[in-house]
């Protein structure tokens, strides 16, 4: 099977030509400080900065081009390693690649090439401004591709939806010795409850209503205690289900320290029934029930913040994740694995909806980033013990409307609308922000982001 | 007895067979697979011999496949076997060797390569002569310099000035000489020739240019050349390195059309079903003209070979090519020239060429419409896969041109992290 290979990413956007990436370089390849022989090549153009570095090809040009097999990729770790003593110094291997990824190094007359520094690249962690990052999350794919799949294959879901993506990584994580309750919303819809009288899990799953997911959930819970048998309790719910209907029996359950998993894929409305709103609705979006027209400009409340609600049950485990950041949230998912044993964990996934949020169905991870990257939502985590701790850096966003533009559902929105949007995302930083603040204890370093990973140096938790 | 059967059989073991074999393997991981060689070694490039006739790399180690390879990809591979005839209408392949016979294939791809041409000199079947093609003759060669006192090349083409500089570095008495009135003339322009000749001469070789060969005899301890002008030279080494062309043999009543090469379409296909032809063998389209090449360089033998292969195992991923542009680095003593599009430059053409007599920087660029034609530099690295794609996407280099001239290198990455990162 292929494998995923983690990689160095570059955003333009942020570089500022200073050059610390290739000093950094210069120092760990060479021993010196001539930018000229850095492996990683920045460089001023017309329009903003321009980057020349080695992609690790899958099908590398270089590779077939050189005569003396001094060329090979490296099927663990995704390296194009180049061996000196079978280099006949050709340099055509130059030739071959289109992406000047490997290059003369005048000062010893050889080629040389960018080989991450052994999966800690010395350049990452030098960027003053977080241009540049190391993506680990291979890790994940590699290690979850291994373990069994245990949702039905074939899915009804709406295309480009991240909610499979949500279900199969969950399950696979937390195992077989899982019971699971999937109320009504995308999930039974995409197949959880299965049909013609077959699950469509490997696991129990069953069906509550709306309002008592987290009753019954606990109900069965306690009796596999009571049996001795140790199983994870799982619920994947949505919005509507958890802040709604269901809010009374989920508060319930979180109050009473109920050794359950939440998990909430948060879409923002009631997608799987035609999309009407629901309390998480943001405000100015366009649902079926709270149209556009002469009139009506869309909801005319803003969301309720459910996670932060959850925090103030003061739960075993809460945080909040995205699937454009799936390291985290794959650190998330194994604390809330754990906190769910002795307490309730509650995980908030935010999930754009392609069909009930109008965006084309290969944007969905776009989507979900730039929700991120606007703070329009924050990833966190909390623990009664250490506190609430942000994810990821909330300085620096972008601005709102970079995310509200890329859907349908915010096209009306006027100026003033957008104001006010801008304002509720500033409020709920600040907001956050104070709480994290009052939050000193440490945070235990995260299992998948390696040494410079997203969420190493440059995008620390300001804590 | 039933006749032997694959699904594709894959002639040859060079850089368009095994690109083709890892492109059809990626698209189809069972369907059987042979691969044919005349030659009796694990897969190879001709490019890296040089280097073992100076004896920097061991035999052993210039294998670019081990049989590891082949076995855990489920791929036969013959050494020893060459193709002696096709008969495309029943899909059979004649094979030669002890263990040859006829095979019969779905998918056929020709990838026999080049051998030396030898020039038809009076004498020349009286004299021992080497030549540099395979892991055999490098071998050969490689003991041969190490007692050679004066030795003989004929032909400045590169692989004659690849093995100039190793005899003149081994302490030989060395002469080049070539037929054309200066060296390297398929790639590099007068002042690039001239540059490359002096550093042949500071290290202590002559070199004759505009001078034919008219006839050989057997000497003592080599051969007697009389050369054009009725000057003689004495060798105790003599290689012959005026060119390649392909031994098409097998074609014979095959149905299958050539001219100097195999002619191959955009996906390099024969005009005969399920018969494909790649490398040095194939004559393709150029990306300057319409009428089809011989481009035999090694980064088109993988290019091509990897096309056949898709298309060959039906891979929808496949492009279809693109043309053929000449494309080289040539490393001479410590230093380097790199030479990408084409050396004859079109009529209207613009020609821009800088050269610094201290640091021995030159180069060469050549525009037409605003865009890059060639480029050459000796000394003067640039990313020639960069310029490569600056021809083949036709980009306009107008606006950056005096940027570009002044700075190939920065100016090419900038343009390529903009148009295709
Ligand atoms: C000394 C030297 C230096 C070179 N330097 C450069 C350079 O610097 N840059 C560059 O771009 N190119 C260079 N070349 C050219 C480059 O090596 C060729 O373009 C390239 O090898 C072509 O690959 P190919 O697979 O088409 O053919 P080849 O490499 O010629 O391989 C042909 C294969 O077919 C096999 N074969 C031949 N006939 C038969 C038959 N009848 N049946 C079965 N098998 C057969 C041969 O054994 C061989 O395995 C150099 C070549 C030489 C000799
Ligand atoms: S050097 Fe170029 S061709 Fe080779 S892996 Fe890197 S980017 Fe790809
Ligand atoms: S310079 Fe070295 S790595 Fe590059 S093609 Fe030549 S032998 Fe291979």
């Amino acid at each position: 099977m292929g494998r995923a290979y983690n990689t160095i990413a570059f955003d333009a956007a942020k570089c500022d030509g200073c050059g610390d990436c290739m000093r950094a370089c210069a120092r760990a390849k060479t021993g010196g400080e001539d930018v000229a022989r850095s492996r990683i090549q920045i460089a001023a153009g017309s329009t903003g900065f321009e980057l020349a570095l080695c992609r690790q090809c899958g099908d590398p040009r270089c590779v077939a081009v050189c005569p003396a097999g001094a060329l090979a990729k490296d099927g663990q770790s995704g390296i194009i390693g180049w061996d000196a003593g079978k280099c006949v110094d050709c340099l055509l291997c130059t030739l071959g690649c289109a992406y000047a990824g490997i290059a003369l190094d005048e000062a010893t007359g050889r080629v040389a090439k960018c080989d991450t520094c052994e999966g800690s690249p010395a350049c990452v962690p030098a960027c003053p401004h977080g241009a540049l990052k190391h993506h680990t999350t291979a890790r994940i794919y590699n290690e979850v591709g291994d373990w069994e799949d245990l949702f039905a294959p074939g899915l009804a879901g709406c295309q480009g939806c991240n909610t499979e993506l949500l279900m199969r990584h969950t399950l696979r994580r937390v195992g077989p010795d899982t019971v699971l309750a999937t109320p009504p919303g995308c999930v039974p819809g995409m197949g959880s409850v299965g049909y013609n009288g077959m699950a469509g899990t490997k696991v129990p799953v069953f069906h509550p209503l709306l309002t008592n997911t987290a009753a019954m959930l606990a109900g069965v819970k306690r009796q596999f205690n009571r049996a001795g048998r140790k199983v994870t309790a799982l619920a994947i719910a949505g919005d509507g289900g958890a802040s709604d209907a269901g809010f009374q029996s989920l508060s319930g359950a979180a109050e009473r320290g109920e050794q359950i998993l939440f998990m909430v894929v948060d879409n923002e409305g009631y997608m799987n029934t035609g999309m009407q709103r629901s309390s998480a609705t943001p405000y100015g979006a366009w649902t079926s029930t709270t149209p556009v027209g002469r009139e009506s400009k869309g909801k005319t409340q803003d969301a309720k913040n459910l996670p932060l609600l959850m925090v103030n049950h003061r739960c075993a485990y809460v945080a909040t994740a995205s699937t454009a950041y799936m390291d985290d949230l794959y650190d998330k998912l194994d604390r809330a694995i754990v906190a769910a044993e002795t307490g309730f964990a509650y995980l908030h996934v935010y999930s754009p909806c392609t069909t009930g949020w109008r965006f084309p169905t290969d944007q969905n991870m776009e989507v979900a980033r730039k929700a991120v990257e606007t703070n329009f939502v924050m990833l966190w985590e909390y623990t009664p013990e250490q506190g609430l701790h942000l994810s990821r850096s909330v300085d620096d966003p972008l601005p709102v409307t970079d995310y509200l533009k890329v859907m349908g559902r915010f096209r009306h929105l006027s100026p003033e609308q957008v104001q006010h949007i801008q304002a509720k995302v500033e409020e709920n930083r600040a907001f956050v922000q104070q709480i994290s603040q009052q939050s000193q204890a440490p945070r235990e370093p995260s299992r998948f982001a390696g040494h410079g990973g997203d969420y190493g140096k440059g995008d620390a938790p300001r804590s | 007895m039933t006749m032997r059967q694959t699904r594709y059989l894959v002639v040859g073991s060079s850089h368009a067979a095994i690109e083709a074999v890892s492109a059809i393997r990626m698209h189809d991981a069972e369907g059987s697979l042979t691969v044919a060689t005349r030659d009796r070694h694990l897969p190879y490039s001709p490019t890296v011999l040089p280097y073992v006739v100076s004896g920097r790399s061991s035999s052993a180690q210039v294998l670019l496949r081990d049989a590891a390879y082949f076995a855990e990809r489920n791929i036969d591979y013959r050494q020893g076997q060459a193709l002696v005839a096709v008969r495309p209408t029943e899909h059979v392949a004649q094979l030669d060797g002890a263990a040859g016979g006829e095979l019969r294939y779905e998918k056929l791809l020709l990838a026999t390569g080049a051998s030396p041409i030898v020039p038809p000199i009076p004498g020349i079947e009286k004299v021992e002569y080497h030549v540099l093609r395979t892991l055999d003759d490098a071998v050969g060669l490689n003991r041969a310099i190490g007692t050679a006192r004066r030795a003989v090349v004929l032909g400045a083409g590169l692989v004659g000035m690849h093995a100039a500089e190793n005899l003149a570095k081994a302490g030989a008495n060395v002469t080049i000489v070539e037929m054309a009135d200066q060296l390297c003339a398929g790639y590099f322009d007068r002042t690039a020739a001239t540059l490359i000749e002096k550093a042949f001469t500071d290290h202590g070789a002559t070199i004759r240019t505009g001078r034919r060969v008219v006839g050989l005899a057997p000497s003592g301890h080599g051969a007697i050349l009389t050369l054009d002008n009725g000057d003689s030279l004495e060798a105790d080494l003599l290689l012959v390195a005026t060119g390649v062309r392909p031994e098409l043999g097998y074609l014979a009543n095959s149905g299958i059309l050539a001219d100097k090469g195999i002619l191959v379409d955009d996906s390099m296909q024969t005009n005969v079903a399920d018969v494909w032809a790649a490398g040095d063998c194939a004559q393709a389209r150029s990306f300057y003209s319409d009428a089809k090449v011989m481009n035999a360089i090694l980064p088109d033998a993988a290019e091509q070979g990897r096309i056949a292969g898709m298309a060959m195992a039906g891979d929808p991923g496949l492009r279809r090519y693109p043309g053929g542009v000449p494309l080289n680095t040539y490393h001479f003593f410590g230093r380097h020239a790199i030479s990408v599009g084409n050396s004859r430059q079109p009529e209207h053409a613009q020609v821009e060429t800088r050269f610094d007599e201290k640091t021995g920087r030159y180069l060469r660029a050549c525009f037409l419409d605003g865009r890059l034609v060639c480029i050459h530099g000796v000394n003067e690295f640039f990313d020639g896969g960069v310029m490569a794609q600056l021809i083949l996407r036709r980009v306009d280099l107008d606006p950056v041109r005096e940027r570009f001239v002044a700075k190939p290198m920065v100016v090419g990455r900038e343009l390529m992290s903009q148009l295709w990162r």
